[in-house]
């Protein structure tokens, strides 16, 4: 029950605030409260090579990139725990795609969002 | 002295690295031409993968064949058109022939190339790929599955100083390091004070110490080329007056040519820059002589150290 409501109740109160695309495994606080799932490419680790001198993103120009903005606001939003502001410079591992759709929040309880791959190293 | 590997790691002298052209059939033979058009003036040649979003000849079977016939390949691997299984199974493969230089990009994305209704993938991306490799560089599949008889990898990455936000740039290229990255090859750029500000950014940072770093030189033609890239190249801004000057040239050929040589003379003057990657949109005699003119490169070899104090 509390397993097929949580995500119902997660998606009412994040996706209006931060668009939330539900991967699971919730990185929000890491990357200045903005949602890195709303990046075209998906990428959890920083801006492509593609924005524009204006900070536009390569895809949908009509938008700002979603790494500028979540820079920008991981800089200088307020009320921010500062470990927050820094681990936006931390390297993500790979999504985990079997997580998608599920809660963040009951995955965060039961771990389940931090495993990652065995022969996964991360960075030094 | 000479072997790429051994130069990411001594930097005895500018280590020079190349574009090598994309293939749309034919057979080794094409390639046999193109490798002796490179071979006696660069330490590498990067194999692209789907550049700019358009399909060619894959990375994997080009870096095998370069490879074969002599050359050293920068099998360059993207994020858009494949997923973590695929990818690694062409790192794998490709090592199994004897590739070991490899470099790590997000990629452009499809919307950049001639199918722009193709789904785009990106199950990882560029600072994840660049771990990934470093995994089956030290001998298991992400899954921790072990691998037999593996070879150690050479690991590069890519990082663009002139897109924003400038101060991430420096960051990023510190976390790719940090993530198994010895090589960086810099998008291409022309603004000036941007590169020289990410390369103070990356000798503090220590990246320079610890990665050779590669900005880009490129060859063109003429100022439509440059427009081009200003226009339809993400990540590329060509300023106005780099155009201006081109286009008002009496002879926008030579210009051209002088302007690339004054771009590799300024990002070799820098201090911590390990070499160049060149370009090449002219199809002529430009990289033998732009590297004849800086000296550069295994044809010059014996002439060491002697660029990096070159300006424009």
């Amino acid at each position: 029950m509390l397993r097929s409501l949580l995500p119902i109740v997660e998606h009412a109160v994040k996706g209006p605030v931060w668009d939330c695309q539900m991967c699971g495994q919730c990185v929000l606080h890491e990357t200045g409260m903005t949602c890195p799932m709303t990046c075209p490419k998906t990428l959890r680790n920083g801006p492509c090579g593609g924005v524009a001198v204006d900070g536009a993103c390569e895809v949908k120009p009509e938008m700002q990139c979603v790494w500028v903005k979540a820079n920008h606001r991981a800089e200088n939003l307020p009320l921010l725990p500062q470990s927050w502001r820094d681990e936006i410079g931390h390297l993500r591992a790979p999504v985990n795609n079997s997580l998608a759709g599920d809660s963040s929040w009951m995955n965060l309880v039961s771990g389940a969002d931090r495993k990652t791959p065995t022969g996964w190293k991360g960075s030094e | 002295m000479g072997a790429f590997d051994e130069l990411v790691v001594s930097r005895e002298r500018p280590i020079v690295t190349a574009e090598f052209p994309s293939m749309d059939g034919g057979d080794l033979d094409t390639v046999a031409e193109a490798v002796d058009r490179f071979q006696p003036y660069v330490d590498a040649v990067n194999i692209t993968d789907n550049p700019a979003a358009h399909a060619h000849a894959s990375n994997v079977s080009m870096a095998i064949a370069v490879k074969q016939l002599g050359l050293e390949p920068i099998m360059q691997v993207v994020c858009r058109d494949k997923n973590r299984l695929a990818i690694q199974a062409d790192v794998v493969g490709a090592q199994m022939h004897g590739v070991t230089s490899f470099c790590a990009l997000t990629g452009d994305d499809v919307t950049a190339g001639d199918e722009p209704e193709a789904r785009r993938v990106f199950d990882i991306d560029g600072p994840q790929l660049v771990s990934i490799m470093r995994t089956l560089s030290d001998g298991t599949y992400l899954s921790g599955r072990s691998l037999k008889h593996h070879r150690e990898l050479l690991i590069g990455a890519v990082e663009n100083p002139f897109a924003p936000p400038a101060h991430v740039r420096v960051r990023r290229a510190r976390m790719k390091v940090d993530s198994g990255a010895r090589f960086l090859q810099l998008q291409i750029g022309y603004e000036r004070e941007k590169l020289e500000a990410f390369v103070e950014g990356c000798g503090d940072n220590g990246v320079c110490r610890d990665a050779a770093i590669l900005p880009t030189v490129i060859l063109t033609k003429s100022a439509g080329a440059l427009r081009f890239m200003d226009s339809s190249v993400p990540g590329i801004h060509v300023p106005g007056d780099v155009i201006d000057r081109i286009a008002s040239a009496s002879d926008p050929l030579e210009e051209s040519y002088q302007l690339a040589r004054e771009q590799a003379a300024h990002a070799l003057s820098l201090p911590g820059i390990a070499g160049i990657h060149i370009t090449d949109f002219r199809h002529d005699d430009s990289v033998h002589r732009l590297v004849h003119d800086l000296r550069l490169g295994p044809a010059f070899s014996s002439e060491a150290g002697t660029t990096h104090t070159q300006t424009a």
